[in-house]
């Protein structure tokens, strides 16, 4: 029987002057913003984009700024330093708004790349014929069965100290196997439905069908699988920095504020505090939202009946 | 085991299909769905296939496009020649560009053969794109006038909607558009009708026998419905067990069928002139592919069987001009009036 499309929402026998519903683009976000929880989630999260996009000009001191290293390190939260400072008496608020910079735009790249990465070996094992499949899943399943923080550290022992760019790319390409897996399962179901059968037999090849008549239909379930890998890349982002194989001194990462804590945790509570409750809080918002994306692709927010 | 004798000379045929061959690997062993399949279509011609479910007409349909994928194999050694060439031995590239612009499709299921996500304007361009590489805006134009052609009222407003915000009629008349939007030689329309309203089957027969003398196609109507050959074909091949059991003219196969098969269908059909209570129903159902009964494969549903079915495969015999049978009583002609006779108690 017809089953509708994750993000299609079935309005049978509309009348001709029915205005086509933009199903791409106004449905689900209109009903994540009506959610209470989603909605706070997204609010907080254009909040740090514009923390991190106007760092320079919001930040009240220079991240890397050192006063007085001595006088004034480890200076609890004051109206002078609402977060205190850290060791080297930089103001722990600036380095916060420099760090919000560096972590969101590693989660996000990462997540891009593993996104893009995944879908398109996903597609290629899945339409690829049987023993390309066989080929491909094989090595997926070797990666999936590694810790992907493991897999990371032995990277980064191999490397050394990584760019920021490097680390986006290596948390990216850690972080790819389980969408592929996913993209594989929907492609595979996908492939035998009637229009991919209709679509070939009129003559397209199959790139084309795996571009115009599957992507389309795996827009909701990577935009969830996306969202859940931000908050994911956050956490691997801040564990690799307190770890001290992240992002280096003297750039500023949620992480390694977190890591300068990490000597006095009762004494400096606020180095360990302020980070650890951003990323809690940003994850926790990301995991929110990627949850009622989920239950909008699934059609659980549309009335009964 | 059949030899391929084509009735009509292959010259003449857009089509001619030769020893056709499909078989599936399963878990329960190698299921042979089409064994052994021969037949041509003539230009212009409608050839009407019909049978149960289970008895190889889909995959016949499918594989005259190669649309058949592993674990499904087409025999090496069968042919498919259409317009001097086998479409068997073409390469991957050169098959696209037979399907949907020499030889289209339209298949049974109008809720699920149009992709959810698109405009059903969108799906009858992108044909034309795929084949010509035309402009957007020529291809759209292209698809609006395929839309009207086909029956839809304001057709402009028609392509811009979604498959869902229109009726499964309208849908199908949608893939009967984007099947002929090239014009193609040939039309495989499988089971075109099954999933609509009575009413509705009769328009959509109507639009492909009018757009049929209109494009001067052939068309090779698969159903399991003798009403819709009845209407609609000039010859028929019925099939069963992955195998032609008789073939005929329409008239001739509605006056004088001769496999038992065919007598059981017709005898299924409700008619008006019939006031019988209950339709009568061939007992039993089709042994499985992977399985076929060495002798003749209708043998444990057949009234008339007897020891030879069990032992010989029947090949298709000649009953009259352009009339074949694959049974035995062809050949036992005794036998058969003795048969004629119990029938007509």
């Amino acid at each position: 029987m017809h089953r509708p499309t994750p993000l299609s929402f079935d309005v049978a026998g509309a009348p001709l002057d029915a205005p086509a519903p933009d199903v791409w683009r106004a449905t689900p976000f209109r009903a994540l913003w009506r959610d209470g929880a989603a909605r706070a989630a997204l609010c907080l999260l254009v909040a740090l984009m514009l923390v991190a996009v106007f760092a320079p000009w919001l930040a009240p001191y220079d991240p890397g700024a050192q006063p007085d290293i001595i006088r004034l390190q480890y200076q609890p939260p004051s109206a002078a330093h609402p977060f205190g400072t850290d060791p080297y008496s930089r103001d722990v608020l600036s380095r916060m708004m420099y760090g919000t910079r560096v972590s969101l735009s590693i989660a996000i790249l990462a997540m891009l790349l593993s996104t893009f990465i995944g879908t398109a070996y996903g597609l290629l094992a899945a339409l690829g014929g049987r023993f390309t499949d066989a080929m491909l899943m094989r090595g997926v399943d070797t990666f999936l069965a590694i810790p992907r923080i493991l897999l990371l550290l032995g990277v980064v022992a191999l490397w050394g100290e990584l760019s920021v760019k490097a680390l986006i790319v290596v948390i990216g390409l850690s972080g790819w196997f389980a969408a592929a897996r996913l993209v594989r399962t929907l492609v595979l179901g996908l492939r035998e439905r009637d229009f991919v059968t209709a679509a070939r037999g009129l003559g397209a090849h199959t790139s084309f069908i795996a571009v115009r008549h599957i992507l389309p239909h795996l827009a909701s379930p990577i935009l969830v699988a996306a969202t859940f890998g931000v908050g994911a890349a956050l956490v691997i982002e801040a564990g690799l920095s307190f770890l001290g194989f992240g992002v280096a001194e003297p750039q500023a990462s949620w992480g390694n504020i977190l890591r300068e804590g990490q000597d006095r945790p009762l004494g400096a509570w606020w180095l360990s505090v302020v980070p650890g409750a951003a990323l809690v809080i940003t994850v926790l918002a990301v995991n929110v939202i990627a949850d009622r994306l989920r239950d909008i692709a699934s059609g659980r927010h549309l009335p009964r009946g | 085991m059949t030899a391929p004798s084509p009735i009509t000379p292959s010259q003449d045929a857009l089509i001619d299909v030769q020893n056709l061959r499909v078989a599936f690997s399963t878990p329960a062993g190698l299921a042979r769905a089409v064994d052994g399949v021969s037949f041509t279509i003539a230009p212009g011609e409608t050839l009407g296939m019909v049978g149960e479910s289970g008895c190889g007409k889909t995959v016949t349909g499918l594989s005259l496009l190669r649309l058949i994928e592993p674990p499904g194999l087409i025999d090496p050694t069968s042919r498919i020649l259409f317009e001097g060439r086998d479409l068997l031995r073409l390469s991957e590239r050169e098959i696209r560009r037979v399907r949907g612009r020499r030889i289209a499709m339209v298949f049974q299921e109008p809720m699920t053969a149009l992709n959810p996500v698109f405009t059903v304007g969108d799906q009858i361009a992108e044909v034309v794109r795929v084949h010509e590489g035309a402009t957007r805006r020529a291809a759209w134009q292209r698809a609006v006038e395929m839309l009207e052609r086909v029956g839809l009222s304001s057709p402009a407003d028609r392509a811009k909607q979604y498959p869902h915000q229109l009726s499964g009629g309208m849908r199908q008349r949608v893939l009967i558009g984007m099947a002929l939007v090239m014009r193609p030689a040939l039309l495989i329309a499988d089971e075109p009708t099954t999933a609509l309203d009575v009413t509705v089957q009769a328009q959509i027969l109507e639009l492909l026998r009018e757009l049929q003398r209109d494009f001067g196609m052939a068309v090779l109507l698969i159903t399991h419905d003798l009403g819709v050959i009845a209407e609609t074909a000039s010859r028929v091949l019925v099939m069963y067990g992955g195998e032609i059991v008789e073939e005929a003219s329409v008239d001739e196969l509605f006056a004088n069928a001769h496999h038992p098969y065919t007598q059981g269908l017709l005898a299924a059909m409700p008619r008006v002139d019939d006031r019988r209570e209950r339709l009568t129903t061939i007992p039993g159902t089709v042994p499985p592919p992977t399985a076929w009964p060495s002798g003749c494969r209708f043998r444990d549903r057949c009234p008339h069987a007897w020891d030879r079915t069990a032992r010989e495969h029947p090949d298709l015999f000649v009953v009259a001009d352009s009339h074949r049978s694959r049974c035995f009583l062809v050949q036992e002609p005794e036998r058969r009036r003795a048969v004629v006779a119990e029938q007509a108690e």
